[in-house]
């Protein structure tokens, strides 16, 4: 008996796959990216003098941009011939397979198309890298070189990491990625000294430094929203009493002038994508309401009359009248509405619960989390595509998976999860793939993506 | 002060001096006329000035009595003239006696000190009572429990909320300068953000509901947690009905 109905699930489970896949395929192959990859081979650089010391730490950092951005097949380096080229010059056109011709790199194992190469050395006491890529493909060495670039940096553990940065930043943007993840930095909470704080640190978890230091009992401050240029921070803080929003500076941590309205929560600010206003959540009105207002606050318009709770009101980066929020009245669902709270649709199916939008810089896409097909409260981190409502599930069976948040280079998001235990900040590719984990100490959530 | 002494002494010439307005006792119209009978004695003046003090402080019993033999005084004074007064310093309030006898029978007149007692100290910074205020919130006050993503008021909730709109009324009757803030809370499921208003609006029910039974609105305020501030940590149903409630506090 036990058997049958196990049969009959795995069926169930199949046709419901098949069903999935089907209707997801739009958005399956967006999130995968249009076309072949380029098959890219980097070499392990190494270094002159005292650059030698730097060279580990150099390439593992150059590896991981350049697997990290999800626009390359990386080609595995036990493949490589023995010899690697340090110099255009060392590229020679005959098929010697010592690694010194292209057709070693474009043919058999490697079958890469792209060849990443170059050597570190200390000079005039910088790390100064040469970083060079060649297209393998081509006939010679010269019609191949694609980036010849010298980079000099502090001769020093983080000069080469950020010297690695460089240059995984311009091969990046050679085959079309658009903003580097370079110099972003993600902003989120933390506990770890004792109260729920904002901290932030570089998209990579690296320089983790707190931004506010509120000491607000219980629950402290929450809920962060970055601006678009990087340079404000709004949250919510129990630091006064009832929730209300406060704006720091992202550089200084220092506050700004925000009007919070006479209500008994003032919440989950965002800013819109010209930065001069900040939507919110107020209950002015007796209910969690959709409201805007000037940068400082000031100046606030209620959005909508609706009689459901409203909170996380996000504009589109494209459109500036089209806005998302969660809402009732029953379950929680993203809806849309425009800027004058007209317009009101559900955008999400009904099913389950469903939270934290985030707009791709795209303006087409988003992503979101959702108890859909799970337990209630078990959420998972969704990318839809705005116009057809067409999804995909980009993670499951992990613990609870939420706020999920676009990078600067609509590639990447930034979510919190407790696959591990506690909640921590983890990063990944829009396939689900290449999934890191930013934090360790305390509990971190409410991540957010900024350009800086 | 010297208003109110007067109308003491009104008042006790009111009570006591009743003979001199009195109709004469009709004449025997058979019997030869009798030897005029002796007048009864009355006490003219009886009074304390002033007639409030601080303990310590001293006052002036005056009086004036006719037609007596012998005038005392109770509470240690003893006999005095008819005509006199006396410095006393009562401990506590004091009513004086004053007993006079004279051939055409007694009277007897009282004059009250009241004693106040120093003006005491302000009390300590409200440490003490806000303890007290705490404790009666913690003991007399129930919380409110309520159904998954709703803010209804349901039937126990109704119950509580009742038994807490009557407990309230006597906590703000003895700590008039008491608010009170309720709590709005939520289980672990839904988003931390859809919860922050969910938990607003449980809190801002339960304000109503106390409101419509006379509590004091301004007494009232609401705050949410949203499901930041679990006091059960488990995945379970119990736990989350637990977590699903509104609860007191003092207000600042």
């Amino acid at each position: 008996m036990k058997r049958k109905i196990s049969v009959i699930f795995v069926c169930a489970a199949l046709l419901c796959a098949a069903a999935f896949r089907l209707f997801a395929q739009d958005i399956q192959d967006w999130i995968k990216g249009t076309g072949a990859k380029p098959a890219l081979a980097v070499v392990d650089f190494r270094g002159a003098g005292q650059a030698s010391a730097f060279m580990s730490q150099f390439n593992s950092t150059l590896w991981d941009d350049l697997q990290n951005s999800g626009l390359f097949e990386m080609r595995a380096k036990s493949m490589y011939p023995l010899n690697n080229p340090q110099r255009p010059e060392d590229m020679r056109p005959e098929d010697n397979h010592q690694g010194y011709a292209l057709v070693d790199w474009a043919g058999s194992p490697v079958n890469a198309s792209h060849l990443a190469f170059g050597y570190a050395a200390a000079q005039n006491g910088l790390f100064v890298l040469y970083g060079y890529l060649d297209d393998v493909r081509q006939a010679n060495a010269q019609s191949a070189q694609l980036i010849g670039q010298r980079y000099a940096e502090d001769l020093s553990e983080a000069g080469a990491v950020k010297a690695a940065h460089e240059f995984a930043n311009d091969i990046i943007q050679k085959f079309g990625g658009t903003a580097s993840l370079l110099g972003s930095r993600i902003y989120f909470v933390s506990d770890r000294t004792g109260t729920n704080e904002i901290w932030a640190m570089d998209w990579d978890g690296g320089n983790q430094k707190a931004l506010t230091h509120l000491r607000a009992k219980p629950p402290g401050s929450l809920y962060p929203a970055v601006s678009p240029d990087g340079t404000r921070v709004a949250f919510t803080t129990w630091a006064f009493g009832t929730p209300r929003i406060v704006v720091v500076d992202t550089q200084t941590g220092r506050r700004l002038p925000f009007y919070n309205q006479e209500a008994s929560l003032n919440a989950t600010p965002s800013f819109t994508p010209d930065g001069k206003q900040i939507y919110y959540a107020s209950s002015a009105s007796g209910l969690a309401q959709i409201y805007v207002a000037s940068l400082d606050g000031q100046g606030f318009r209620r959005v909508s009359y609706r009689d459901a709770i409203e909170v996380e009101p996000k504009v589109n980066p494209k459109n500036p009248s089209l806005l998302l929020f969660v809402s009732g009245p029953l379950n929680q669902q993203i809806y849309q509405m425009t800027s004058t709270g007209s317009d009101v649709q559900r955008v999400t199916n009904g099913e389950g619960e469903a939270a934290n939008p985030s707009w791709n810089p795209d303006g087409q896409h988003i992503a979101f989390s959702w108890t859909r097909g799970y337990a209630t409260g078990n959420f998972n981190v969704f990318v839809m595509d705005i116009g057809s409502r067409q999804y995909v599930q980009l993670t499951s069976g992990q613990g609870r998976n939420e706020n999920p948040v676009w990078a600067p280079d609509g590639r990447h998001l930034v979510f919190m999860s407790n696959r591990n235990g506690r909640e921590q900040i983890y990063t990944m590719l829009a396939n689900g793939t290449q999934v890191k984990q930013l934090t360790t100490q305390g509990v971190n959530r409410y991540p957010v993506w900024g350009v800086q | 002060m010297l208003a109110f002494s007067i109308l003491i002494a009104l008042f006790a010439a009111g009570c006591h001096k009743k003979p001199p307005v009195a109709p004469p006792p009709a004449p025997a119209p058979t019997a030869p006329p009798a030897a005029p009978a002796p007048e009864k004695p009355a006490v003219l003046e009886f009074s304390a000035e002033p007639s409030s003090i601080e303990r310590g402080q001293s006052a002036i019993l005056r009086w004036s009595v006719s037609n007596a033999t012998d005038v005392s005084i109770d509470n240690g004074i003893g006999t005095v003239p008819a005509n006199g007064n006396r410095r006393v310093i009562p401990g506590d309030t004091t009513t004086y006696t004053l007993t006079a006898n004279g051939p055409g029978g007694n009277i007897s007149a009282t004059a009250t000190v009241t004693v106040t007692a120093p003006a005491p100290p302000p009390p300590q910074q409200t440490e003490t009572n806000k303890g007290t205020f705490d404790s009666r919130i913690q003991s007399d006050l129930q919380d409110a429990y309520f159904d998954y993503d709703s803010s209804n008021i349901r039937g126990d909730a109704r119950t509580a909320l009742t038994a807490d709109a009557d407990a309230l009324k006597r906590i703000f009757a003895d700590f008039p300068n008491g608010t009170i803030l309720i709590e709005g809370n939520c289980d672990e499921r839904g988003s931390a953000e859809y919860n922050l208003g969910l938990g607003d609006r449980r809190a801002s029910a339960a304000k109503d509901f106390l409101v419509q039974l006379g509590v004091p609105a301004d007494k009232l305020k609401t705050i949410s947690y949203g499901k930041e501030r679990p006091v059960c940590t488990e995945s379970n149903d119990a736990c989350w009905q637990k977590n699903r409630h509104d609860h007191f506090s003092a207000g600042q």
